[in-house]
C-alpha cells in the first residue's frame, strides 16, 4: 500500500470530484453528438414539422398570432421536451447494458451522473431550439430581442417537469418499453398542451384542465416572447409542482433501482 | 475530536491489517438463499480466488464487497471504510460478470474517461500497452471482438490504480488462447502490492494466480487456505512406495493417512497430512522403496468439497 493511497482515504476530494464529473459529462456530450440518428429523429421531425406547416401558411395567425410564430413556440416545446426525457431515457440503456452499474462501481457520485445526463439532455434541447429559431428567422417571424430571451427562459424553466420525467422512467423502465413510452407520453403531453395547434379554445373546463398540464405552459412560454411578459402566477405554481412531483418520483425510482441486485 | 493525523493513522493501520474483512454475510432472493453466513478476510495485498460452482454465492459475495448489493445481515468492510465509502474514495476497481461497454466511444476515450473518475489514475497509455490495447485504441467500443472487449474492461477496473481489484470470472467465455493473455496482462498491471479478488470456476487459474482460494458451494466457505492447502484438506496428497510386506489396516493406521489400497508389491496412501504420513512410513517400514510423493489436483478438492457430501467420511479406509 502506498502513502499515496492512504492519503486518498484520509483527505477529501472535493475539487476532484467536480472536475470528474465534469470529466464525464464531457464524454456523455461526446457520445451523443456522435448519434447522428438520435439528432434525425430528434431534431429532424419538429424542425421539418415546423417548416411545412409555418411555410405553406406563411401568412395566416392563429388567434392574432403569426403562424410561423405561433407553430415555433410549438415545435420548439415538443421537439426540447423531447430531447430533454431521452438524455434521462438514456439511463434505461446505460442500466440494460450494465454500464450503470460499472460505474456505480467507481467514484463517480450518483448525483453527478443523473446531474451529467439532465446536461446533457438541456444541450441537446438548446440545439433543437437553436435550430428552429434559425429556419424562423429565415422565414421572417418576427420578434423584439427581450422577446426572444423571455421566451428561451421560459422553456427552458418549463422543461424541468421533462427532465425529472426522464430520469423517472430511465430508472423505471427497459429500453424496449422506453421509446414507446417516451414517444407517446411526450406526444400527449405536446398534443394537451397546445404544440401542434391550439386544441381547448379560449376558454372552457377543458382549458382549465389543461392549464394544468407543463406542456400547456412551455407553449405558452412562446406567447410570453410575443407580450414581452413572464407566465402568470399559475404557471410558475404548475410548472413548480410537476416539477417537485416528478423530482421525487425520480429519486424514488433511483433508490428502488439501485437497491435491487 | 481526532486530528488528521490521527485520522490517517488509524487509516493506515486498518489498511496494513485489512483489505477485506466480510463477517456473517447472508443474503436470500425470495425462498432461495445464496449466502448462508459468509465470513471472509483478506489481507491487504493478497490474490484470493473464489472458486465454486454455479450458484455457490461467488457472485452475490463480490457485489457484496463491492457495495452493489446489501446483504440480508452481516457486514462488509473494505480497508476499514463501508464499502461505497471505499468506491468513493476510489480504492476499488472492478470487472463485473455481465455488462457491455457503452457504445459511440473508442476504446481511448472510455479508458480515459473511467480514470479521470479516479484520484490518481494510471498513464493511459502504460495502461492500453500493458493490456494489449494499444493498436485498437481508436476503434469503437461496438466494433470491438469479445476477447478485445473482455481486455477494455479489465483497462477499466484497472486504470484508476485501485488498491482493491475485483474480478467476478474475468475469463469467462474466452478461449484458451484470450485468457492465457489476460492473466498475462493481469499480472503486468495488477501485480504490484494490489489487493485482488477474482471468481472463476476455472480451477487452474485459482491454482495459477492465487495466493489462496476460498471455495464456496451452496452459499458457504467450504475450504479457505492455500491451493495446496485446499487440496491436502480432502486428502489427496498420494504417497506411492514399493513395499510388500504390510496389510492395509496397518497402512490405514498410519498418522495422516486417510485411505490406503495395495497394487502388487506396491502401495497407494491417501494422506491428510504426507509429511506426517511419509515420517510414519519411514520410521515403521524402513525397507519402503521408491518412495513418491504426489499432489491430487484442486479439480479433486473441488469436487469432493462441493458436492454435498460430508467431508471425507466415506473415504477413510475406502476398499481398492
Amino acid at each position: 500500500m502506498s502513502p499515496a493511497a492512504v492519503g486518498t482515504l484520509a483527505l477529501p476530494r472535493r475539487k476532484g470530484v467536480g472536475l470528474a464529473a465534469l470529466g464525464y459529462l464531457r464524454y456523455d456530450l461526446i457520445k451523443v453528438f456522435r448519434n447522428r440518428r438520435y439528432f434525425v429523429f430528434s431534431l429532424g421531425f419538429p424542425l421539418v414539422l415546423y417548416v411545412v406547416v409555418a411555410g405553406s401558411n406563411h401568412h395566416a395567425s392563429f388567434f392574432g398570432v403569426p403562424i410561423k410564430v405561433y407553430y415555433l413556440t410549438g415545435m420548439v416545446s415538443w421537439g426540447s421536451m423531447n430531447a430533454v426525457t431521452s438524455g434521462g431515457g438514456l439511463i434505461s440503456l446505460e442500466r440494460a447494458v450494465g454500464w450503470s452499474r460499472q460505474l456505480r462501481i467507481t467514484p463517480l457520485p450518483a448525483w453527478a451522473y443523473i446531474a451529467s445526463k439532465v446536461v446533457r439532455g438541456y444541450v441537446t434541447a438548446c440545439v433543437a431550439i437553436v435550430v428552429l429559431y434559425i429556419a424562423a428567422l429565415a422565414m421572417n417571424a418576427h420578434l423584439q430581442l427581450d422577446g426572444w430571451l423571455i421566451m428561451t427562459g421560459l422553456v427552458l424553466v418549463g422543461l424541468a417537469p421533462f427532465a425529472a420525467l426522464g430520469i423517472t422512467l430511465g430508472h423505471t423502465l427497459r429500453p424496449d418499453s422506453l421509446g414507446p413510452a417516451l414517444g407517446g407520453i411526450s406526444a400527449l403531453f405536446a398534443l394537451l398542451g397546445g404544440a401542434w395547434g391550439p386544441i381547448a379554445g379560449n376558454s372552457g373546463t377543458f382549458l382549465e384542465v389543461v392549464k394544468l398540464l407543463p406542456s400547456y405552459w412551455l407553449v405558452q412560454a412562446g406567447a410570453a416572447g410575443l407580450t414581452r411578459s413572464a407566465w402568470p402566477l399559475e404557471g410558475w405554481l404548475v410548472v413548480a409542482v410537476w416539477t417537485a412531483v416528478l423530482g421525487w418520483a425520480a429519486a424514488l425510482a433511483y433508490r428502488r433501482d439501485t437497491a435491487r441486485a | 475530536m481526532a486530528s488528521l493525523a490521527d485520522v490517517v493513522g488509524a487509516a493506515q493501520g486498518d489498511i496494513a491489517a485489512h483489505g477485506v474483512v466480510a463477517t456473517g454475510l447472508h443474503k436470500a432472493y425470495g425462498p432461495v438463499k445464496a449466502l448462508s453466513g459468509v465470513d471472509l478476510e483478506i489481507p491487504a495485498g493478497q490474490t484470493v480466488a473464489l472458486l465454486g460452482p454455479n450458484g455457490a454465492g461467488k457472485t452475490t459475495t463480490i457485489d457484496i464487497v463491492l457495495g452493489l448489493l446489501r446483504p440480508d445481515a452481516g457486514e462488509v468492510k473494505v480497508f476499514g471504510l463501508p464499502p461505497g465509502a471505499a468506491v468513493r474514495a476510489g480504492l476499488v476497481g472492478g470487472m463485473l460478470q455481465v455488462g457491455s461497454l457503452v457504445r459511440d466511444m473508442t476504446v481511448r476515450e472510455l479508458v480515459s474517461m473511467v480514470g479521470g473518475l479516479y484520484p490518481r489514475p494510471l498513464c493511459v497509455d502504460e495502461v492500453l500497452e500493458a493490456t494489449g490495447l494499444l493498436e485498437i485504441s481508436g476503434r469503437y467500443t461496438q466494433d470491438l471482438s469479445g476477447g478485445q472487449a473482455q481486455r477494455v474492461r479489465f483497462a477499466i477496473a484497472v486504470v484508476g490504480d485501485p488498491a482493491l481489484l475485483v474480478l467476478d470470472e474475468p475469463t469467462v467465455a474466452l478461449d484458451v488462447e484470450a485468457r492465457r493473455e489476460f492473466w498475462a496482462s493481469m499480472r503486468g498491471v495488477a501485480a504490484r502490492g494490489k489487493t485482488v479478488l477474482f471468481a472463476t470456476h476455472y480451477l487452474e487459474e485459482a491454482d495459477a494466480f492465487a495466493d489462496r482460494v476460498v471455495l464456496m458451494a451452496r452459499g458457504r466457505v467450504v475450504a479457505d487456505g492455500t491451493p495446496n492447502e485446499v487440496k491436502a484438506k480432502v486428502g489427496t496428497r498420494t504417497i506411492r512406495a514399493t513395499l510388500p510386506g504390510p496389510s492395509v489396516a496397518e497402512l490405514v493406521a498410519l498418522p495422516g493417512v486417510a485411505a490406503a489400497e495395495r497394487r502388487g508389491d506396491d502401495v497407494v496412501l491417501q494422506c491428510t497430512d504426507s509429511d506426517l504420513a511419509l515420517r510414519a512410513l519411514l520410521s515403521r517400514f524402513g525397507e519402503a522403496r521408491g518412495i513418491e510423493v504426489r499432489g491430487g489436483s484442486l479439480e479433486e478438492a473441488f469436487v469432493e468439497l462441493t458436492s454435498g457430501q460430508p467431508e471425507r467420511a466415506g473415504r477413510v479406509g475406502a476398499p481398492a
